[in-house]
This record gives C-alpha cells, structure tokens and sequence, in this order.
C-alpha cells in the first residue's frame, strides 16, 4: 500500500512538469473512462469553436463607444464547409464589400480589420477587451484609424485586401485562430505595412495566443502598440522588422 | 501525349500523364482546390480505366514535371535501375495492380523490383487500388532498418515517443519521457518537435535524451526533429546527434520552401555517418513527408498531391532512412477534408513508400478544423497494423501540447499490439523486460516496480 501511495505522488510530481496527459493511468489497454471524456470535451470545444459564429451586433455594441464607423464584410467563401476547404476564397472580400468600402477610402495611418477566422469564439471575447486598450493608446500617438472592418469567413491575408482599398498605411488583422484542445479561444493579431493583395506571411509580423489565460489583452497591446509603431517608423514590416525587434533596435 | 477514353459517347481526352494522374485521383480537398481534380465521378473512372491501359514504361519517356527544371525529376530518372525494372517492364499500369496483388508476388519479389519502380509508377497504381489492395501489397512487403535496434520485421511493430512541450522545457519533456517508456514507446525513436530552431536549447534536449538512453542503458536512438541545417551545426559542435531529421517534398520548389536542396540532404547524411553512433546499423536519417505540402508551397507544377507525395520518396531512398514518417492529417482540411480522405493517403502512403523499398511509420493524425476524430484514427490505426506498418507515433492521451493537433497515443499502441499479437523492436522488448515493464506475452506488467519513475528524480 505505501508502495502504491509512494508511486502515485511520484506521478503526481511528474504531472506538474508539464500539461501532457500523462500518468493517465489505463484500464486493460484502454484510457480510462474520465480521461477518455474530458478529452472528448476539450474536442468538442475546439469543434463548436470552428463552426461559431461572428457575434456582429454583440461587437458592434461594444466597439461603438471608440466613435468609428463600423463596416460588416464578407469573405468569397459563402458557408463554413467552404471555407475550410478553399482557404483561397477565404482570402477575398465578395464584390458587395469593394462598394462598402469605397466611400471610406482616405489616407489613413492604420486599419483594423477583425475576421472570425478559425475561431469566431476568439474574436467575440477578446477584441474588445484589446481594442479598449489599443485604440486610445493610437488616439495618444495621433495615429489616423480607418473605420473598423468586421468580416464574417475571412483569413489572415484579407485584412491587406480591406487596408490597401481604404488606403491604409498599416493593416492590423485580429484573427481567431485554430482551436487547440488546450484552448479554444485563442486570437492571433497580424501587422502588415502597405497592404496590398497578393502579400504572403513573411510581410506580416503576428502576435499570437492572444486570450486571457494566454497571452493577456493589456500585455497583447503592449507588444502590437510597439510593433506598429516600429513598423511606421521604419516603413517595413515582416521578417526584418522582426528581426530588428528581437534585439530590442531603436532607430 | 495525350490519353483518352469513350463512356457511351462521351470522349474524355487527357492532356498527358500529369493531367491523367490527377484525374485519376481518388477524390480530396487539395486537388479540387489546386484544380487539377476530376469533375465528375465518371470522369474520374473514365481517367482511371484509361491509365489502367497506360504501359509501366511510359513513365520513363514522359515525366511530370520536365527533367530540365527539377531535380527530383532528375534524380528519379537517372537512379532508375533497368535491371530490376526488366521483369515488370512489359506490365501496363493495370497489370502492375494485378501482379501486385497476384500469389506468386511475394516479399522477395517486390525487394527485386523496387529500385524499377519509380514514384510515378507506385502512385498510377495505388490510384487504380482500393483501400484492401493497397494494404494487401503494402503487407507483402518487409522494410529493415537499424541502428541501436531492428526495425520493421513482421510482426513487429514500433512507435516514435514525441514528448514535445511548448517551451521545450526540459522537465516537462522528460516527464512525457519516461510515462512514455513505461508504456512501451519509443523504440523507433524518442523524437522531439522543438518549439524553436535554437541550436542551443536544442543541444540540450539531445544531451538530456542522450544521458537517460546510456544512464538506462536503452537500445534506441534519439532525435530533435531540426531544420537540416541546425542540425549540421549540432554536429559541427559535438552535439550527440543520432539522426539527421528533414521534412522533404517531391517538387525542387518544395523543398526550396523548406530551405534545403539535395547537396544539402547528402552533406548531413555524410556527416551523420562519420559520427557512427550506430550500433548495429548505419540508417541515419529520418524524413517527414505529407500530401499536400507542395501545393501549400505553390509548388506542385499542377500535379495532383498523391503524385508530388510519392516523388518525395525518391529523395528519402537515396539515403537509406531509419525512418520515413507520412505526417497524413496534419496539414488540414483544404488538403484531405475529412477522415475518410485521411485514411485513403495514409494507406497510399504507406503503400508507396514500402513499394519503393522505404520503412514506412505513419503520423495517424488530425487537426481540430478537419472533419476527423478519435474513431477515425482507430479505424486507420487497426488498417495501418494490419498493413504492416513499421511505426506510429506515441503521444502522452494523444494530444500534442506543442503542434496542437492529435495523433497516437501510447494506448493506442499497446491496443494494436494486443489485437494483432505485434511485438517491438526485438533488442528493446528485451529492455522492457530486463526492466519488468512488460511480461514475457508483451503486456505490460501492473505495479511494476518502476525503476525508471523513482530514479528519473526530478
């Protein structure tokens, strides 16, 4: 008996070294039945996150207060089915969206442009929380924001679409990104400096793992409020402005 | 040249043997999204009755993507052995399915023929198979390979323990370690995806595995699943480097995305030999593969994946692998959108791969946006061990904290083993019971006394 109990705690120390499911234990060969569930769970969060939806008029409630317009876009991809399949259409705004954006087109320093991505959970918890930190920290440094863009099936590259018709110097995209078992709510920002279609993710600086037992919001803002700033600054993004940025360089 | 066939009175005209193959595919995402997919089920019959008709030695005079502007074209075409090819030569592709599947083809027929059999040739046919054909003649063949243990006999059946951890802390992963050994993983390779290509930390991980392998005295090999070039750097520097990893694709531009070329495989491969860590064999390196890959990279030259897949295998068999790992459900759903694709490429796969003489394991794997779960990677985990699959993965409850998708878990290797009465690498089951891990039938024993646990002290 004390051999048992003297095992069972030296699993439980292993278990503090990581978030792998080990010492799981097994009944005949199989996992057993409460592990086998809670894994079944956290699928099952990661699924229903996949297929969620963008909860516009909840975003729109909560985005008003910062006192710009706000545009709802589609992607080319039509249902999620679609979307998952052809990353392509995911990547293009549909024809109604050219005619919405028009009318704003002016000379902006940054727009920001918000897509479900593969995680619209993600983006219905966390964008609000970031922007409240991040938008008045851009109206301290007078940088100009495009009105906000939210876009039901989009992906990463769509945000240079929206930024290079408004004419934006940067495109901020906030993204969710692909549900892991671990978490299922978590939402990715990408930076891109002259947006333009046709642009691949080595333009792009990303932060990611943006959620709150992630990477928080207040820290988030911190490091995309910097990043934007370098990037406007040095008028670059990607790679070099990454590189630059990891040794903390100052113009 | 162009291909064609009549259905009725519809004509369906084929460009050339690219176009052929592609339409000849088996229906998944990729090749709908690359365009090069059969639009109907009868056009896609139609491609596969016509290539059925297409002899095997066309593949030597027309190739798919052109000679001059790919070196993995070249490679193929000129380490293609005609003396081995002779017996197959007078074969159609349909024939080749049909003599593959035949009584008379046995293990040492196909060990004969296989540097005749190009990539192109192995994926016309496994288009012409159904998923019982391709693991009739996958299970025909037997694959060895060494280096502190034997892997790939029948009737053996070993995994790679893959204790990654999203910071590559090391007690974390030692943790996933040793809850792996004393389950039986790892007699493949004990194999860690670093979060970071830091040659540092990564020199770590090696030293770390490489003190428990002789402090336990373990007979397998380790690994750090680097960029190729990281790796030469470990090596340069003393690291104890094992194995050379790389993920390869079957276009020059694929592996141009991966940042590497063919000099820069062989110049690894050199240097991996010279340490001659091995003990009972020089089978030094280790590849990852997977469909779609090319087409991510935009570089598939409007071939379909299944095709661009089997090339990449040239690359693998010009340097003798421990290890080739198809990574079949990690790549996502606009390339194989559900299960039911995911298992047909893993079986072609697997198929292709032990055709053209390589130790094939199988990453049984999906990511949380594709439409796949835990019973679809049962279903291909009991096809793939009657398939005589060399290795799969081990994964601490099948979830992988690092890459964030879902594979095999230790359990799940010690189901099949059970089912289909398969036994590990043979010098490390002597290990498992030298250390009462596992009984003399290869269960594992309860209450063992767990050496392993009290003296990892952490």
């Amino acid at each position: 008996m004390s051999d048992e109990l003297d095992k069972r705690s030296l699993w439980d120390k292993l278990k503090e070294y990581t978030s792998a499911r080990i010492a799981i234990g097994r009944t005949g060969n199989s996992i057993p039945v409460q592990n086998s569930l809670e894994f079944k769970l956290a699928h099952a969060h990661a699924r229903d996150a996949v297929y969620s939806k963008l909860d516009v008029e909840k975003l729109h409630h909560e985005l008003e207060k910062h006192g710009l317009p706000i545009i709802n876009l589609k992607s080319k991809a039509d249902y999620r089915e679609q979307y998952l399949q052809r990353p392509d259409l995911g990547r293009k705004i549909d024809d109604d969206a050219y005619k919405l954006l028009e009318p704003h087109k002016g000379n902006y320093d940054i727009a920001i442009i918000i897509a479900d991505g593969l995680s619209a959970t993600a983006i219905n918890q966390n964008t609000s929380p970031l922007l409240d930190v991040l938008i008045p920290a851009f109206a301290l440094a007078k940088y100009s924001l495009a009105p906000l863009c939210l876009i039901e099936q989009g992906r990463v590259a769509i945000g240079d679409d929206v930024g290079s018709i408004l004419n934006a110097k940067l495109s901020l995209i906030l993204i969710g990104e692909r549900p892991g078992l671990s978490a299922a709510d978590s939402m990715g920002a990408y930076l891109t400096y002259l947006p333009k279609p046709g642009l691949t993710d080595e333009s792009r600086n990303c932060i990611s793992n943006i959620r709150p037992q992630g990477l928080p919001v207040h820290l988030a803002a911190e490091k995309i409020f910097y990043l934007i700033q370098q990037s406007l600054r040095r008028q670059l993004s990607g790679v070099q402005l990454k590189d630059d940025a990891d040794e903390k360089y100052f113009p | 040249m162009s291909y064609r066939y009549t259905i009725k009175d519809r004509v369906y005209r084929f460009n050339n043997l690219k176009d052929l193959l592609a339409k000849a595919s088996p229906y998944r995402s990729g090749d709908v999204l690359a365009g090069v997919a059969a639009e109907t089920y009868e056009e896609r019959v139609a491609a596969q009755i016509a290539l059925s008709d297409v002899p095997l030695s066309n593949f030597l005079n027309e190739a798919i993507i052109p000679y001059e502007t790919d070196d993995v074209t070249r490679l193929i075409i000129d380490s293609h052995d005609k003396e081995s090819f002779k017996s197959i030569s007078h074969l159609t592709v349909g024939g080749f399915r049909d003599w593959l599947l035949s009584d008379e083809t046995d293990c040492n027929t196909l060990y004969n023929i296989n540097k005749g059999i190009t990539p192109e040739m192995a994926a016309a046919v496994s288009k012409l198979m159904r998923n019982q054909d391709l693991i009739a003649a996958a299970g025909k063949c037997e694959v060895v390979t060494r280096f502190r243990n034997t892997i790939g006999l029948k009737g053996h059946f070993s995994t790679r323990l893959q204790p990654n951890h999203p910071t590559d802390d090391a007690k974390g992963i030692a943790a996933s370690i040793i809850d792996g050994l004393l389950y039986g993983s790892g007699d493949a390779v004990i194999g860690i995806n670093p979060a970071t290509d830091s040659a540092v930390v990564s020199a770590n991980l090696l030293n770390l595995m490489d003190e428990l392998r002789q402090r336990f005295e373990i007979p397998i090999q380790t690994c750090v699943l680097n960029h190729i070039t990281t790796t030469i750097g470990l090596m340069e520097s003393g690291a104890p480097v094992d194995l050379c990893f790389q993920s390869i694709g079957g276009t020059e531009l694929t592996n141009k995305s991966f940042g590497i070329s063919l000099d820069m495989i062989e110049e690894a491969y050199q240097a991996a030999l010279a340490l001659n860590r091995g003990t009972i064999g020089q089978n030094v390196m280790y590849f990852e593969t997977g469909q779609g890959s090319a087409l991510s990279a935009n570089a598939h030259h409007g071939a379909d994946q299944q095709t661009c897949e089997a090339r990449a295998y040239a690359i693998a068999r010009k340097f003798n692998p421990l290890l080739v790992n198809t990574v079949v459900g990690f790549i996502g759903p606009e390339y194989l959108y559900d299960g039911k694709q995911i298992i047909r490429a893993a079986l072609e796969d697997h198929f292709c791969g032990k055709l053209l003489g390589l130790p094939m394991g199988v990453d049984i794997c999906y990511t949380n946006h594709a439409e796949a779960d835990q019973d679809d990677m049962d279903n291909l985990l009991t096809l793939l061990g009657v398939a005589g699959c060399n290795f799969i993965m081990g994964i601490p409850g099948s979830d992988d904290i690092m890459l964030n998708y879902q594979s095999t878990s230790f359990h799940d290797a010690l189901y099949i083993r059970k089912m289909l009465g398969l036994r590990h690498a043979p010098e490390f089951e002597q290990w498992l019971l030298k250390h009462d891990i596992i009984d003399d039938k290869g269960l594992l024993i309860s209450n063992s006394r767990n050496h392993l646990l009290k003296a990892a002290n952490l």
